[in-house]
């Protein structure tokens, strides 16, 4: 049971480095045109088509993949951070700071998160740098509530109480005796984040607030899709689509083994 | 009469995932046999966590799916197989759990005992059950959580004279209730068996289960080390096995010799008798022998390759 | 009853206090937008044509060069008094615009949210008590697959099989174009949301059945359940009479409080059908940077969703015996 677990990880992981790489090698290739090769169906040479310019969608769908992928990994690591850094502040600085964490993050979820997204990518200048920050400003609520019940439950532990009162710092206490139990719930919370920051993206690129029409993003693919669909150019938007979901699913399958890896004993599925 | 119930050589496992990767085997109840008559209490006495409830579960045939059952059960001498339980659990065979916690806590009293039913017949019942122990209507619309310890308890009572049971499994009725209050639900039994019902009643409180039993069944480990009629208990050298005897010293007014060896836990030590770690006359057989039989010994039986030993020295 | 009174005010002035707060991110974020809104409206050509007293207008017009605090407090003020400003774009009052699309939206919203209340609901109830087996896998399968697909290209894909191959919806518009408003039935209006609301309901259900299901594998494993089988109940009235009551109240409060998902959802489904509601006038305002616009429809939003999490909690309070009997014996 372990050992296929580890395998999957390991399997997953591997391919998501692999289409992260592959894409970066084909950003070229995305965008080249070429009109003699143009609207093709899928075939042998080009896996899922061309588009209107004769561009190879498979090149294209990969190198919009990566993109994803690194956007993803990048958001997610800064919301987990901001996360990580309010969950504390809430569970350790007192009833104060408390409220007014609690505050923010209400605040933060009253909004729907999609608008919330395209609010601050206008504030950014949209773009790379727009998406970015939307998506990492927006996504640490939940993970920083969970964090903070944690903490605060831990933080009642016999063992806490004993070396506050042998006089360790706070400081102290938060990183040699906090922190390490907080890591299973935190990692798993990180990868979890990774699906919702990709979807994100994407939604927001597609809805033209996020990055640029010449950039090969999945956002912008699925866009521009839309403009020839009743052409019945049906791969234009299926396979990148797909390829999208395929990509967020793993994500989201690896954060449930990493729950199992680190999860409490006795779950019997 | 024959016996309403008749088990013969019960074992209860379970497979589960730890940590959520590792799949282990544990079994919970091994090689247990018992018999319960019409108009009699049968005491099982043993530790918490020596696997009790989950003797009650399988009777009534509602053990989770990941266990494994082996061994025979005779419900009124016919073999009570899963399918004759489900027909019999709630018409002949009762449960009588713990506490509240055995409510539905968003259920009204009323509604819960009647199990969905509204017809006449079965409101007059449940009215008549609940009046039986001194409950009055307006306990139909209550909610669980608005009644006191000693109520619930006869609400749990109450819910298996709906009907008329033939067979009651009562498993640990009375934690949480003082003295006077305990023998109070445990007269409701005594009455309820002298209808005409056999109780099983499982405890790990062996002066409370002597005050009312007409036999007893230690068990140990998951196992079952001897079986005893109550009146054996009026003195430490008429016990056949060193466990029974370590808990009939510990009881109040027997010197309260409280032995700490005397916890159990289940499924410890491959082969060998599981009380041989803790026993004050283990033999080096004790230890290696495996699958030591339950056999006749003195009027009872006892699970025990030396209970001549014990029996001796005690005095 | 007092406590209760006193409880919902406490929420109403934490909402006044957010709502504050959505108010004045919102500007700030769009006041802190370096794109210009001459260019992405008037454009660039159109302005190098215009004479600098025309400019100057059209930066009066469009806010540039007023101070922010006092553009936000002038703001407030008129927003305390039911105003919320002319829209940039539509040349209209905010509030009659928002009117107008939430109308078109409310059909699209409600029937969405409903439908996959109730489904995600049954969906969980049923994977819970059936756990482990084939329908519990099918089910968490199911969810998994649907939480890893954006709307928009669930959406697409629906467009492309429904309208554009089946030809059974029309591909966009609330609306049958070029026809008079008037003449429009409540059947066009219908056939044009279905495609909508399914597809929001769809996306919908994923995360209130697995919630469902969380709760009922905890239910079924409870002492209150052993007890009823141990009486005889059949499993389906197990799953029924005590499953379905005991999850219900949580799976009711989040649905209540899950209402900025469908919004969010809607948001994007609307862009795909073109269908004319609160979602599209977001999309439009934010890229015609027409902020009073945009910060209306976010404080309307956030305005439901917090009235939504206020249900919840009153909803709580109504339902569960326990804070009913205890307030009352208070």
């Amino acid at each position: 049971m372990k050992k296929r677990t580890i395998c999957f990880l390991t399997v997953s992981a591997v391919l998501l480095l692999a289409i992260t790489a592959a894409g970066l090698l084909l950003e070229q290739k995305a965008v080249q045109t070429d009109f003699t090769r143009k609207n093709l169906m899928p075939c042998a040479a080009y896996l899922f088509g061309t588009d209107w310019m004769g561009r190879d969608m498979f090149a294209r769908t990969l190198a919009g993949l990566s993109l994803s992928i690194r956007i993803g990994i990048l958001t997610a690591a800064v919301s987990a951070a901001i996360a990580l850094a309010l969950g504390t502040v809430s569970a350790v600085l007192g009833q104060k700071a408390d409220a007014v964490v609690s505050w923010l993050v209400d605040l933060v979820m009253g909004i729907p998160h999609i608008l919330l997204v395209i609010l601050i990518s206008l504030a950014c200048g949209k773009g790379f740098a727009g998406v970015v920050a939307g998506v990492a400003l927006s996504h640490w609520p939940s993970l920083a509530r969970v964090l903070r019940g944690e903490l605060l439950q831990l933080s009642r532990a016999p063992y806490i109480l004993t070396a506050q009162k042998l006089g360790v710092s706070k400081a102290g206490l938060i990183r040699r005796h906090l922190f390490p139990h907080l890591m299973p719930q935190y990692l798993t919370g990180l990868i979890l984040l990774f699906p919702h920051a990709i979807l994100h993206e994407s939604s927001v690129t597609f809805l033209g607030f996020g990055l640029s029409p010449e950039q090969p993003a999945i956002g912008v693919i699925l866009s521009e899709s839309m403009r020839y669909l009743t052409t019945g150019k049906w791969w234009l938007a299926l396979f990148p689509g797909l390829s999208l979901v395929l990509t967020v699913m793993l994500f989201a399958l690896m954060g449930g083994q990493v729950r199992r890896l680190t999860g409490p004993a006795g779950v019997q599925e | 009469m024959g016996p309403i119930l008749k088990i013969r050589h019960l074992s209860i496992g379970f497979t589960r995932y730890e940590r959520g990767i590792r799949e282990t085997y544990t079994e919970a109840v091994k090689d247990l046999s018992l018999e319960v008559a019409p108009g009699q209490i049968s005491a099982v006495v043993g530790a918490s966590g020596s696997g009790k409830s989950l003797l009650a579960h399988s009777i009534l045939g509602i053990l989770p799916r990941n266990s494994r059952v082996s061994g025979e059960v005779f419900y009124d001498g016919e073999l009570l197989t899963k399918k004759r339980a489900k027909e019999l659990r709630g018409r002949e065979i009762f449960l009588i759990p713990q506490g509240v916690t055995y409510l539905d806590p968003l259920m009204k009293v009323g509604a819960q005992l009647r199990k969905g039913k509204r017809d006449a017949r079965t409101r007059e019942q449940c009215r008549a059950a609940l009046e039986r122990y001194g409950l009055g209507s307006d306990t139909e619309e209550q909610y669980p959580f608005e009644l006191s310890g000693g109520m619930a308890r006869r609400v749990l009572i109450a819910s298996a004279v709906l009907e008329t049971p033939r067979l009651i499994i009562a498993d640990e009725p009375t934690p949480g209730l003082d003295v006077r209050a305990a023998r109070r639900i445990l007269g409701h039994f005594r009455e309820l068996a002298d209808e005409g019902a056999g109780v099983l009643f499982i405890t790990h409180d062996l002066e409370l289960a002597l005050s009312v039993a007409d036999d007893v069944t230690v068990f140990y480990a998951g196992e079952t080390v001897e079986r005893a009629k109550a009146e054996d208990f009026a003195s430490a050298e008429r016990l056949r096995h060193p466990y029974t005897r370590a808990l009939w010293h510990a009881m109040p007014g027997h010197g309260f010799r409280a032995d700490e060896k005397t916890r159990s836990a289940a499924g410890e030590g491959s082969s060998g008798c599981p009380y041989a770690g803790r026993c004050s006359f283990c033999m080096p057989d004790c230890r290696t022998v495996p699958d030591i039989p339950l056999r006749p010994y003195r009027g009872g039986e006892v699970r025990c390759l030396h209970p001549e030993q014990g029996g001796r020295e005690q005095i | 009853m007092r406590h209760r009174l006193q409880f919902t005010g406490k929420k109403f002035i934490r909402i006044a206090l957010l709502l504050l707060g959505v108010s004045f991110v919102t500007f700030l974020l769009m006041w802190a937008s370096p794109l210009d809104p001459l260019q992405t409206n008037i454009g660039q050509a159109a302005l190098g044509s215009m004479s600098p007293e025309q400019i100057a207008k059209a930066e009066a017009y469009w806010g540039v060069g007023t101070p922010p605090l006092v553009r936000y407090l002038g703001w407030l003020s008129d927003a305390l008094h039911g105003d919320f400003g002319i829209s940039l774009l539509y040349r209209r009052p905010v509030t009659a615009v928002i009117a107008e699309r939430l109308a078109g939206s409310v059909l699209l919203l409600v029937s969405a949210w409903l439908i996959s209340g109730v489904l995600g609901l049954a969906l969980g109830v049923i994977a819970g008590a059936c756990r482990g087996r084939l329908a519990d896998r099918l089910i968490r399968g199911y969810c998994l697959m649907i939480s890893s697909t954006p709307a928009f290209w669930l959406a697409i894909l629906l467009l492309l099989v429904f309208s554009v191959w089946l030809g059974w919806f029309p591909v966009g518009f609330a609306v049958p174009v070029g026809m008079d408003a008037a003449a429009v039935t409540a059947a066009d209006r219908l056939r044009h949301a279905i495609l909508p609301a399914l597809t929001l309901s769809i996306t919908g259900v994923a995360n209130i059945a697995l919630h469902t299901r969380e709760k009922m594998v905890d239910v079924m494993e409870s002492d209150y359940v052993l007890f009823a089988r141990a009486r005889g109940e059949s499993e389906l009235s197990v799953a029924c009479r005590h499953g379905l009551r005991n999850v219900l109240l949580p799976a009711v409060t989040l649905q209540f409080a899950s209402a900025g998902e469908i919004i969010g959802g809607s948001v994007l489904v609307e862009q795909v059908f073109s269908y004319p509601g609160l979602g599209q006038a977001a999309v439009t305002a934010g890229l015609g940077s027409d902020m009073p616009l945009l910060l209306g429809i976010t404080v309307v939003t956030a305005a439901i969703i917090f009235v939504g999490n206020l249900t919840a909690d009153l909803l709580y309070g109504v339902i569960d015996p326990k804070i009913r009997k205890g307030a009352a014996g208070k």
